[in-house]
């Protein structure tokens, strides 16, 4: 028993060592740190909540400026005065807020004022000076400084935050999905291939006429069912991603069985589920360790592409097949609004599939 | 081998008859149904229709009615796309999906194959790690992310080719949808292709055509036999799914093909369309099995005296 805990040790500390010394993975792991970082630390960092509307900042492009542009200042207040039925004659910018001089044809309601505070650029006016019966007024508006460092999108949201949310919402998919598709993979294969015979016939048949339907008739039925309960379309994609799990494990399973000390085990008169538990799955962990990280992407990729189909996450929640679907529709408009997260979304496949090549050369170093 | 060849389609009946019974059941296990519009009809109008339909009556003898037209290869009439029939539809589609579909594989092929046996003839060396950064990088970029993105690259930056339309298949607008589709092919072909081959160039037999002095290309021809195996048996299930269409590239690129029928119809009800892509996909991947079979038994020798 000894023995066989110092060399499991020794398996994953050498390949530790292994994945240690491929560049690749190893960036990529740190690249995932800080992408885990800004997903789940930024959004508390972000100025901007992912769902708050600035209905005056539609589709900004991205920019390290701060907004409001100084071209946009002027238009705003003249756009504000004119629904006081007020006249901008002057506007001068000093630092943080812009001195505007207001003239009407009839005196200026300032219960008015407040639709400078309710616009996304400016703050609460102070009147500086009234004249002619409030029909001149000197307003000290405070300017709102405001930056969105990727841009807004088409509803006047800030697309980073909303690539934060949506980062998320991958990296849960992907820890939820394939935690989903492991269990019953595991489960399933390792039953199949250990009871063998009949059973083994009937279980691994309807996995391949489950195969063979598209799988993606399986998902959308899913959610139909289970309705737009995200959590519940998690599952569903795990539930679907199975199959090859299923497959991997039996095969295992199959060469395991004919081993010593499972013998040995059935010998004693271990029952099955208990030799199946203590002996079978411990074993397969090597190969199934690597075919869930490669695994991880996959469900990332499968939920990114239904909601690019408009049957995953809602709004306002969001995720990067949306975000990219929304880029994809607009690109004439803004390139960025698909270049971002088309980006992000690459960075985060390709981070997670460098580690799963790394992984798998380094538990299994055959090929290399 | 013909009869390997009456065996194996006789085998795809029972299959295809399960695959059909499954997706026949499930998708009326959905809520809702073809007729329902956001306006509800009034239940005159819903009964009429669906006693057009035969809807009205109920499932197992819907089941064996659907069954029966199906032998005589009669889909149906589609639920909601009106005045069409479900082989109408594919009739019209499925030339420009297998047109797409075929030029893409064809480009998967030559690309994964070629890039494949040159990184494996130069393991671990600078070829080597360009091409499976290439190819983890095709792998990783979705369809839905490299289409829009080549759009606006050659479609709007460069101006190069149109932006989407079919324009009866002419060459320019065929190409942006093949790129699109052939892409992660070739990086899962290149993958397999180099694996298989750093696998066979370690074989007894190549080891005999080195120490005879022969050239990198007869021993390339000799070891790619071996290695073609992985790729193939990819390959089958791959052909299937890119010739009976994409949903995103024929969406994104306004191709009217037939790709997009499967989950249209999945969402609206359309029984009979999602019925007749099942076939049809269904169909697809039994028929390139057999090819794959086949051509397994054509290039591996155990495999043909086995």
């Amino acid at each position: 028993m000894g023995e066989a805990t110092a060399s499991q040790q020794g398996y994953w500390r050498l390949a530790l060592l292994r994945l240690r010394a491929n560049r690749a993975a190893v960036t990529s792991l740190t690249v995932l740190g800080l992408f885990a970082l800004f997903c789940l630390v930024g959004p508390f960092l972000s100025p901007h909540a992912y769902d708050r509307v600035y209905p005056d900042y539609v589709r900004e492009p991205a920019s390290l400026e701060s907004h409001p542009l100084p071209a946009q200042i002027q238009p705003a207040a003249e756009r504000i005065a004119q629904r006081m039925r007020a006249k901008v004659e002057e506007a001068s910018v000093k630092g943080d807020a812009v001195q505007l001089r207001l003239s009407a044809p009839r005196p200026v309601d300032e219960r008015n004022l407040e639709l400078f505070a309710r616009s996304d650029l400016f703050g609460r006016p102070v009147v500086v000076e009234r004249a002619d019966e409030g029909r001149r007024l000197v307003l000290e508006v405070p300017i709102e400084r405001q930056r969105f460092l990727f841009g807004t999108d088409s509803n006047g949201r800030d697309l980073m935050s909303r690539m934060m949310v949506a980062g998320r919402i991958s990296l849960a998919v992907g820890l939820l999905a394939s935690g989903v598709a492991l269990l019953i993979g595991v489960v399933y294969g390792a039953t199949s291939g250990y009871l063998g015979g009949v059973v083994d016939l009937a279980l691994m048949r309807l996995v391949d006429v489950l195969y063979s339907l598209p799988f993606i008739f399986f998902v959308i039925l899913l959610v139909t069912f289970l309705g737009r309960n995200f959590l519940l379309m998690f599952v569903a994609i795990g539930a679907v991603e199975w199959l090859d799990m299923a497959r991997i494990v039996r095969g295992q399973t199959l060469s395991l069985k004919r081993q010593e000390f499972v013998q040995a085990a059935e010998a004693l008169g271990v029952g099955t589920s208990d030799i199946i538990r203590h002996h079978i799955i411990p074993n397969l962990i090597g190969p199934v360790v690597v075919f869930v990280t490669l695994l991880v992407p996959k469900v990332i990729l499968l939920e990114s592409f239904l909601s690019f189909l408009g049957l995953g996450v809602q709004e306002p929640l969001t995720s990067l097949g949306v975000l990219i679907s929304e880029g994809a529709k607009s690109i004439q408009g803004g390139a960025y609004l698909l270049i971002f997260p088309a980006t992000m979304l690459i960075i985060l496949l390709l981070a997670l599939n460098f580690i799963g090549d790394g992984l798998r050369d380094a538990l299994d170093p055959r090929d290399r | 081998m013909l009869a390997f060849l009456l065996r194996r389609t006789a085998a795809m009946v029972p299959t295809l008859l399960v695959i059909i019974t499954l997706a026949f059941f499930l998708i009326r296990l959905a809520p809702g149904g073809p007729f329902d519009l956001d306006r509800p009809l009034d239940s005159a109008t819903m009964a009429n229709l669906k006693r057009v339909y035969g809807l009205d009556r109920s499932l197992p003898e819907q089941y064996l009615s659907y069954l029966r037209a199906l032998v005589g290869g009669d889909f149906g009439p589609s639920l909601v796309i009106r005045d069409f029939s479900v082989g109408e539809i594919f009739a019209r589609g499925l030339p420009v999906s297998i047109r797409i579909g075929g030029l893409a594989l064809l480009l998967a092929l030559i690309a994964g194959l070629g890039l494949g046996i040159a990184a494996a003839l130069r393991r671990n060396r600078a070829v080597d790690y360009l091409v499976m950064t290439v190819a983890t990088l095709g792998l990783s970029v979705p369809t839905f992310v490299t289409a829009p993105l080549f759009q606006l690259f050659f479609g709007l930056s460069l101006a190069w080719l149109p932006v989407g339309g079919w324009n009866d298949g002419a060459w320019r607008n065929t190409v942006l949808p093949v790129l699109t589709l052939a892409l992660p092919q070739v990086a899962v072909i290149a993958r397999l292709t180099r694996a298989a081959m750093i696998e066979t160039l370690r074989a007894h037999h190549i080891r005999t055509l080195r120490a005879q002095g022969l050239g990198t290309a007869t021993i390339v021809r000799h070891a790619l036999r071996g290695a073609l195996l992985p790729v193939l048996s990819y390959l089958g299930p791959a052909a299937a799914h890119l010739l009976t269409g994409s949903l995103v590239v024929e969406t994104i690129f306004g191709l009217p093909g037939i790709g997009r029928y499967f989950i249209e119809g999945a969402l609206s009800r359309d029984y009979t369309l999602v019925m007749g892509t099942v076939v049809v996909i269904a169909l697809f991947v039994l028929i390139f099995n057999i090819l794959v079979d086949l051509a397994y038994a054509l290039l591996d020798p155990r495999v043909r005296h086995g």
